[in-house]
């Protein structure tokens, strides 16, 4: 693959000499144009990240993990129920979505008949599933399960309606990775005797983790960040307690910054940008896992 | 008599390749798996099941055209109206200047990583790039709310008030470097799917690098780019935290960029986060949004679909 690019990358350079020594100036505008646009998301990004730790900086210290949220005293104001309620949130989503997904990849690149129809449309609904808006995550978790199913406005809820929203992100990756797995494995341990189960447990999954690994990470650094479904699901601002079960009230990162954006005095802005430095953190946090895990397991086939 | 001996007979006498006794663990875990992938199926059908009750019962009282076309939307007042042009109008309005921005950037960006960077610098360029895909978007309606609308007011060139403090152009034009990483890596792996002999036939003829990215690459991967534009669309129509922070909660149908407005995701958001009770109107109008939503994200979600579809089957 790479070399191919390569090769595509390379090769004009030779081959638009036999076009003619012409100087085109088009050509080099048009080159400067469009690594313009790459170039404005960089910067982009760059100013955001700049902006956002400037803001924070009178802010960040350790007040804002050992206290809890103050509507009066923003002084004083803290993030540790936000922190603690986003650890419970995530572990249990982790712990919903990655089973299942996970297998679900296995059934569909293991098992399932792409010609059957039921098979084709739980691959159609995954794809449309992944483009749905978050919110209406938040709508079915609000109307299902904190209603009908009266679960209430709980962490229990909380995770379920973040499971759900990262289950197709889940199976895409881990489907991914699967796949990679050469097909002369599983041949050879067939051809040996084991069974298809046995096959998939003893060859394809341990050669498949890493991947798993990093597609599950980036999923739930996904979840980390939503706020959107969890604001309907009842992640009170002001939360003066840390979660102590999955029936616990709760709020997260997102939602306490989301709370304190919408006040209108200035401390709160420095305390909502040290918020997301540190929602930041943690998100480059468990993107470098990921990178980590993938460079130090993948296996080259 | 004869049947029960028939059957072993056929096991060993043929030497059939079929498993000599059936495994019911086998079975059983097949049956396990498939139940975990009917979770995905399950989750369609339970958003369907959750928006259809409260929505059918709001149509009892509004009219489905008096909702279409209504162009007062004062839902949470005590003498409400409910027409969603406005909410409609803010998401169109604010989805089109994000478009307009994420568009040719996010191609033009795509078309640099795919026919023009050295294999080295993609490896190092796109990674960066997919950063802003990871950012969460509470982080982008801040720095839309706090940074690029006080920008916008200092450096109003065009007279008049200039924009508010919430308005929605900040919240496009932020949306719409949201979307870029989105528009851009689906673009890009598009472009990469043409096959190079389709290049080297353009460069055999003599075309410079330009002609065959804008005349060949793009012509050739255009289902798969359009499908990204239709995808990224889709995501500014839904998306939420930017619209409700930078944007604000004020129906308005004006189509005034300048302006305060609210949008049909901020308008769920907004009314959901207060407490409403189960029972009350308020609570059935977010459905009735919601569902209006839906349909709208799905239609274009098929059409992406769809779309990407039809490349792969072109050069796999």
């Amino acid at each position: 693959m790479s070399t191919e690019r390569e090769a595509i990358a390379e090769a004009p350079a030779s081959t638009s000499g036999l076009a003619g020594p012409r100087f085109r100036p088009g050509e080099s505008a048009f080159r400067w144009m469009l690594f313009a646009c790459l170039a404005i998301g960089i910067v982009f990004l760059g100013v955001l990240l700049t902006y956002v730790l400037v803001e924070a900086w009178p802010r960040l210290d350790s007040r804002l993990w050992t206290n809890f949220p103050s509507i009066r005293r923003p002084e004083r104001a803290g993030a540790q129920s936000a922190i603690s309620g986003t650890i419970w949130v995530i572990a249990f989503t982790g712990l919903f979505c990655l089973p299942v997904g996970i297998m679900a990849a296995i059934y569909l690149e293991e098992y399932a008949d792409p010609d059957r129809w039921y098979n084709r449309l739980i691959e159609l609904n995954i794809q449309n599933l992944a483009a749905v808006p978050s919110i209406i995550y938040g709508i079915l978790g609000l109307g299902l399960l904190a209603r009908q199913l009266g679960l209430g406005t709980t962490v229990l809820t909380a995770s379920l309606t973040l499971s759900l929203l990262v289950l197709p992100v889940v199976i895409i990756a881990s489907r991914e990775a699967i796949r990679a797995v050469p097909q002369s494995i599983r041949q050879a341990s067939l051809a040996l005797g084991a069974t298809q189960w046995q096959t998939i447990r003893r060859q394809v999954l341990p050669a498949a983790v890493p991947g798993i690994a990093t597609g599950s990470i980036l999923a739930l650094s996904r979840a980390i960040g939503e706020a959107a479904p969890v604001i309907l699901l009842g992640a009170v601002t002001y939360v003066a307690f840390n979660p102590e079960g999955l029936d616990s009230a709760y709020t997260v990162l997102p939602v306490q910054i989301y709370g304190w954006i919408s006040q209108s005095r200035e401390e709160f802005h420095h305390l909502a940008a040290a918020a997301i430095v540190i929602l930041l953190v943690l998100l480059l946090l468990m993107n470098a896992a990921a990178i980590w895990l993938r460079n130090r397991y993948s296996k080259r086939w | 008599m004869t049947a029960p001996a028939a059957k072993p007979a056929a096991g060993t006498g043929s030497r059939s390749l079929r498993q000599a006794h059936p495994r019911y663990a086998e079975q059983l875990v097949k049956a396990l798996l498939m139940i975990a992938a009917l979770v995905s199926v399950a989750t369609t059908i339970g958003i369907v099941i959750a928006l259809i009750p409260p929505t059918v019962d709001f149509f009892q009282r509004v009219g489905v055209w008096e909702f279409l076309s209504g162009t007062v939307w004062t839902a949470l007042f005590a003498e409400p109206e409910y027409g969603v042009l406005p909410l409609l109008a803010a998401t169109l309005l604010i989805t089109g200047i994000a478009v307009a921005v994420a568009i040719p950037v996010g191609l033009g960006a795509a078309i640099y990583l795919s026919e023009y960077a050295h294999p080295r610098t993609r490896k190092l360029l796109k990674p960066t790039l997919e950063v802003l895909a990871g950012i969460p978007t509470v982080v982008y309606g801040f720095f839309a709310l706090a940074f690029v609308t006080p920008r916008l007011q200092d450096w109003w060139p065009f007279g008049g008030d200039g924009p508010e403090i919430k308005n929605a152009l900040s919240a496009g034009l932020v949306m719409g470097v949201m979307i870029v990483p989105t528009i851009a890596s689906l673009a890009e792996d598009a472009m990469a799917a043409v096959p190079r002999s389709l290049r080297d036939g353009a460069y055999a003829l003599g075309s410079g690098r330009r002609t065959v990215a804008v005349r060949v690459v793009v012509p050739a991967a255009l289902s798969g780019i359009v499908a990204a534009f239709v995808l990224g669309i889709s995501r500014a129509i839904g998306e939420t935290m930017i619209v409700l922070i930078a944007a604000g909660a004020r129906p308005d149908l004006s189509w005034n960029p300048l302006h305060e407005m609210q949008t049909m995701t901020a308008f769920i958001a907004g009314a959901a986060s207060g407490d409403v009770s189960t029972a009350s109107f308020e609570y059935k109008t977010i459905f009735a949004v919601g569902a209006y939503l839906f349909v709208l994200t799905f239609v274009m979600n098929v059409i992406s679909i769809r779309l990407v579809r039809k490349y792969r089957e072109v050069y796999e």
